[in-house]
């Protein structure tokens, strides 16, 4: 069990470690750096000059990489090419914020989807299930900035009670985000709530009509028995990982949601900076996006294999 | 039988029929019109083939219906009460208490995620007065009755953790935790090994004669209900088609289906192929008005086809739906002749084996930086075997034998660890497959157990066939067209198969053409892994006498691996007999099936079930199994009954050899075994 963690591990970190490189490498290979890219016309003489001094663009690829690395390793992302912050500190805010977004969704959508999930399933075929599954392949197929305006019509324009974009600054406290974090909010939990509880609804049909339901029913277990004890624990293994993508693509910034509702989240400061030609925050703001990526994924696996005896005996009598 | 008539029946069934709604919104019947009672303490066989009806009539004994089929009408009463007008609240109460089930797979019927502790305490919960701290005693004491070694580390293991004939036993733990007056058993032994499934049946005796519980013992296996029922109905196509003692249907079936079905079972004692029993059953609606088993009749006449027979009641007590059951008596039971079996020169070998051995053990990331080889065990070693021309080469063995896998390495889908696979005429094989020139692998082809996953259900099967005609012949347009006809025609499918895809055919249908499609390479060595073991016994018969057909047409060499002892009886010139990938004992097939025999081979023997109610198993060994070979001495050593001491340990016993190529490998010597 140690030797299979340390082992995955390991490889989230060449993983990390190989993304990086390729960010770094595209970057590279875009003509020109990230003088000329933000400076744009202006990039000539004394101004490009200047700008390569402070961003250390003179010294060699290989060179700026490792530092780039090192400092990504103890949470120092460089400067940006715009004004020359510290990237650290303008992602800091914006982090916070999606993850305010993301977990205020999952707290909301994770329980939910696995209720709707399981009630669609126990009662298949039958109304309740038809509604629920109808409106998850609504919310899945209608785009996010559709669903967000139709929201935002019905609760800012016509209802009046919630502000329809979010004017609060990137760094202010957290409860002053509140209401306007709603309308986003919803929307999340919408989308998510489908993509989790169609997989859910399959993995209980699949565990009820299994051998062992069978089984437990011709056992005399009461029916909820059944549910609880002997069908959710294995259906609900699936869902672990379902869950752990919605999560990894709440955390990776939801573009078009932080765009429509200005929230200031990682998202739109990710699109913010491709706008402004900021190489090195869209850099920064990649290499965070898909470590986020990895370790939400890691995570999944292991709760798996906590969560799954065949897996955790598995690896204890290997390892 | 016991002298229970006089009781009231405990399960008793009366005009039941159960169907669904076809796709047409007409009901289809799977079960039509079964009567049927089980008295206390009796025990009953359903015996039949798949389709048959068997398991739906058993689980609608305990008032359940798989999904989509309903009651079209009769009941089925336990105790007096109709199951299928109870409450859940009421069934629950039944169920697993009172009524127990035994399921057919316990592999997929115990919860994954929950102990075996946990699942017989929660059957102790649910249906016994015990306060809830004494369970954890019960559990072991229930683990103990089933024979279960070590029954306290049992309870706290997962159910994969168990072997399958461990899990059987934690199952019927779990069913005798209500103390049930009446248990049944849905195929408790299929996919267990031989030794395995004796010992669960004895167990199932003992159990019956110590509780005097009812049971209702559902199975294909004529063998194991001839073990453990007094009374047997044999089902067909949904009907009771007979009912009487089990001596009386095993001795002399007054019905042309049990008669037939009798006659496709090999038999140990009898060398003869089994009779096949042609065509298939009609499927539920298909029956038409007449008797169900119409088509595939003999004796059948004009009024088979349009009056149903009832279920008559003969002078001996057995019933039975037959318009001319009188006649029955005058059907062969057994193939003619004696088919007769060739002693085959090893010079002219095809094939050969030399000291092969084969490991699964793979070397680590170091070991291969270093160039270091594994050095565990291997799970295959020391298999040295000449396969004469033509000559059909039995591979016998329980489950872990190496069986498979030596076919596997001959096929070249496994690189072994060592030794030589040579084929006549071509030298030494390439270990791979890849590394194989198109002609050598033309001349080795390989049937696999379950043409469902070894035919693309999306090809047709004029597409199947074709393949191989092209790879290997560079066949096309009319030239392949033909070919791919006679091949059809060889394995008894007409050319109207070519358009159909493998799901549009039965099992035994998508077999003829997984051998079809090994013999349109026109191969010198066929290898056959399990080919029958997925197969309804009627079936598999048709399908021996198919490959027994082609053998002798053309002269080609099998590797015929199998559990089924008769089965290899039945087919092979020599057979040869397997332990932990080790060979025990080789010679021709009549030389080893009589004594002197290996010790394992005797096992082996031993627990063959034979469908005869005056035979019983002789079980000499106990069933642990052992997950790998010793590292010295004989493969044997753990479970050998006759162990002479601590050179079986450490010595491997030498080959001993008899008349006619016998050889035994022991330490006892030839005359002592």
């Amino acid at each position: 069990m140690l030797r299979m963690l340390v082992r995955r591990l390991a490889l989230g970190a060449i993983t990390v470690f190989l993304v990086s490189l390729i960010i770094f490498a595209g970057v590279e290979i875009l003509p020109g750096d990230a003088c000329t890219a933000f400076l744009e016309r202006e990039a000539q003489g004394q101004l490009l000059e200047n700008c390569r001094q402070e961003l250390g663009l003179k010294r060699p690829a290989s060179e700026r990489y490792l530092e780039w690395a090192a400092g990504a390793l103890t949470g120092d992302l460089g400067v940006s090419a715009n004004g020359q912050k510290p990237i650290s500190e303008l992602v800091g805010y914006r982090l916070r914020n999606t993850l305010l977004l993301a977990s205020c969704s999952m707290l909301v959508g994770v329980p939910l989807a696995l209720l709707l999930g399981v009630v669609a399933a126990l009662w298949r075929d039958r109304l309740a299930d038809l509604a629920i599954s109808t409106i998850a392949i609504g919310a899945m197929t209608i785009p996010e900035f559709v669903s967000a305006t139709i929201l935002i019509l019905i609760f800012s324009v016509w209802l009046g009670w919630i502000p329809g974009i979010v004017l609060t600054s990137a760094d202010a406290p957290v409860a002053e985000f509140f209401p306007e974090i709603l309308l986003p909010m919803m929307v999340l939990t919408f989308v998510m709530t489908a993509h989790i509880l169609r997989t859910v609804r399959s993995s209980v049909i699949e565990a009820m009509a299994s051998d062992y339901a069978q089984m437990a029913t011709l056992k005399g277990v009461p029916y909820w028995r059944i549910v609880f004890r002997h069908v959710l624990p294995n259906a609900l293994l699936p869902a672990i990982n379902v869950v752990a993508l919605t999560i990894a693509w709440l955390l990776g910034g939801v573009v078009v949601i932080e765009t429509v509702f200005n929230y200031p989240g990682l998202g739109r400061m990710m699109i913010d900076s491709i706008s402004d030609r900021d190489l090195p925050v869209t850099q920064a703001i990649a290499l965070i996006i898909a470590s986020v990526y990895v370790g939400v994924n890691l995570a999944a696996d292991l709760l798996t294999m906590i969560a799954n005896p065949r897996l955790r005996t598995m690896h204890m009598r290997k390892g | 039988m016991k002298d229970t008539m006089t009781v009231d029946p405990l399960i008793r069934v009366r005009d039941l029929s159960i169907g669904f709604t076809g796709r047409s919104g007409i009901t289809l019947p799977v079960l039509r019109n079964i009567d049927v009672a089980v008295r206390p303490g009796e025990s009953l066989g359903l015996v039949g083939e798949s389709g048959s009806g068997k398991s739906t009539l058993a689980l609608a004994m305990m008032g359940y219906l798989k999904h989509g089929l309903r009651v079209i009408g009769g009941e089925a009463r336990y105790a007096g009460l109709d199951m299928f007008a109870l409450t859940r609240r009421e069934l629950e109460g039944i169920r697993g208490g009172r009524l127990a089930l035994i399921p057919q797979n316990s592999g997929q019927s115990l919860t994954p995620t929950l102990r075996i502790g946990a699942q017989l305490s929660e059957a102790l919960r649910l249906h016994s007065k015990l306060p809830e701290g004494e369970h954890a005693v019960r559990v072991v004491e229930l683990l103990e009755q089933v024979r279960l070694p070590d029954p306290s580390a049992i309870a706290g293991r997962y159910p994969h953790e168990l072997s399958g004939g461990q899990q059987q036993r934690a199952a019927i733990a779990m069913a005798l935790a209500g103390e049930p007056e009446a248990l049944l058993l849905d195929e408790p032994t299929t996919g267990l090994d031989v030794t395995t499934q004796a010992h669960v049946l004895e167990l199932l005796r003992d159990l019956a004669a110590e509780t005097g519980m009812a049971m209702v013992y559902v199975s294909h296996d004529l063998g194991a209900i001839a073990r453990v029922c007094d009374r047997v109905v044999v089902m067909y196509a949904g009907e009771a088609v007979l009912e009487g003692t089990t001596r009386e249907v095993l001795r002399n079936p007054r019905h042309p289906y049990a008669r037939g079905l009798l006659a496709s079972i090999p038999k140990l004692a009898d060398a003869r192929l089994p009779l096949a029993l042609d065509g298939r059953p009609p499927a539920p609606g298909q029956a038409g008005a007449g008797c169900a088993f119409v088509q595939r009749c003999a004796i059948a006449g004009e009024g088979c086809r349009t009056a149903r027979p009832e279920l008559a009641t003969l002078p001996s007590g057995a019933r039975v739906r037959c318009h001319h059951a009188d006649r029955v008596g005058s059907l062969p039971a057994r193939a003619p002749a004696e088919t007769g079996r060739r002693v085959i020169a090893e010079s002219d070998a095809i094939l050969s084996l030399g000291d092969l051995s084969i490991s699964y053990a793979r070397p680590g990331i170091l070991d291969q930086l270093f160039g270091r080889r594994p050095t565990a065990t291997p799970t295959v070693d020391g298999i040295t075997i000449a396969l004469a021309k033509g000559e059909t080469l039995g591979l016998v063995g329980e489950s872990g034998s190496g069986k498979s896998t030596i076919l596997k390495a001959v096929a070249g889908l496994l690189p072994p660890a060592g030794g030589r696979i040579e084929l006549a005429g071509d030298g030494a094989l390439p270990p791979l497959v890849d590394d194989r020139r198109p002609d050598q692998l033309r001349r080795v082809q390989l049937i696999f157990q379950n043409p469902d996953e070894s035919l693309n259900p999306r090809q047709t099967i004029a597409e199947i066939l074709a393949q191989p005609l092209r790879l290997y012949f560079g066949l096309s347009g009319e030239a392949l067209r033909q070919r791919t006809e006679a091949l059809l025609e060889s394995v008894r499918l007409g050319a109207h198969y070519m358009d159909r895809l493998p799901s549009q055919l039965s099992g035994g249908e998508k077999q003829r053409v997984a051998v079809a499609r090994a013999f349109a390479a026109e191969p010198d060595l066929v290898l056959c892994d399990e080919v029958t073991s997925a197969l309804d016994v009627s079936v598999q018969a048709a399908v021996l006498d198919l490959l027994d057909q082609l053998r002798r047409s053309r002269n080609t060499a099998y590797v015929f691996v199998s559990h089924d002892l008769a089965v290899v009886r039945a087919l092979s010139d020599r057979v040869a007999v397997l332990y932990q990938g080790r060979l025990c004992e080789i010679g021709p097939a009549a030389a080893v099936y009589a004594a002197p025999s290996h010790p394992y081979t005797e096992v082996l023997l031993g627990a063959v079930l034979e469908p005869d109610p005056d035979t019983a198993p002789r079980l000499t060994a106990a069933d642990i199994p052992e997950r790998s070979p010793p590292a010295r001495g004989c493969p044997f050593q753990r479970r050998c009954p006759r162990k002479l001491g601590p050179q079986c340990d450490t010595d491997m016993p030498p080959w001993r050899r008899g008349k006619g190529g016998h050889s035994i490998r022991c330490h006892i010597p030839h005359e002592q075994l």
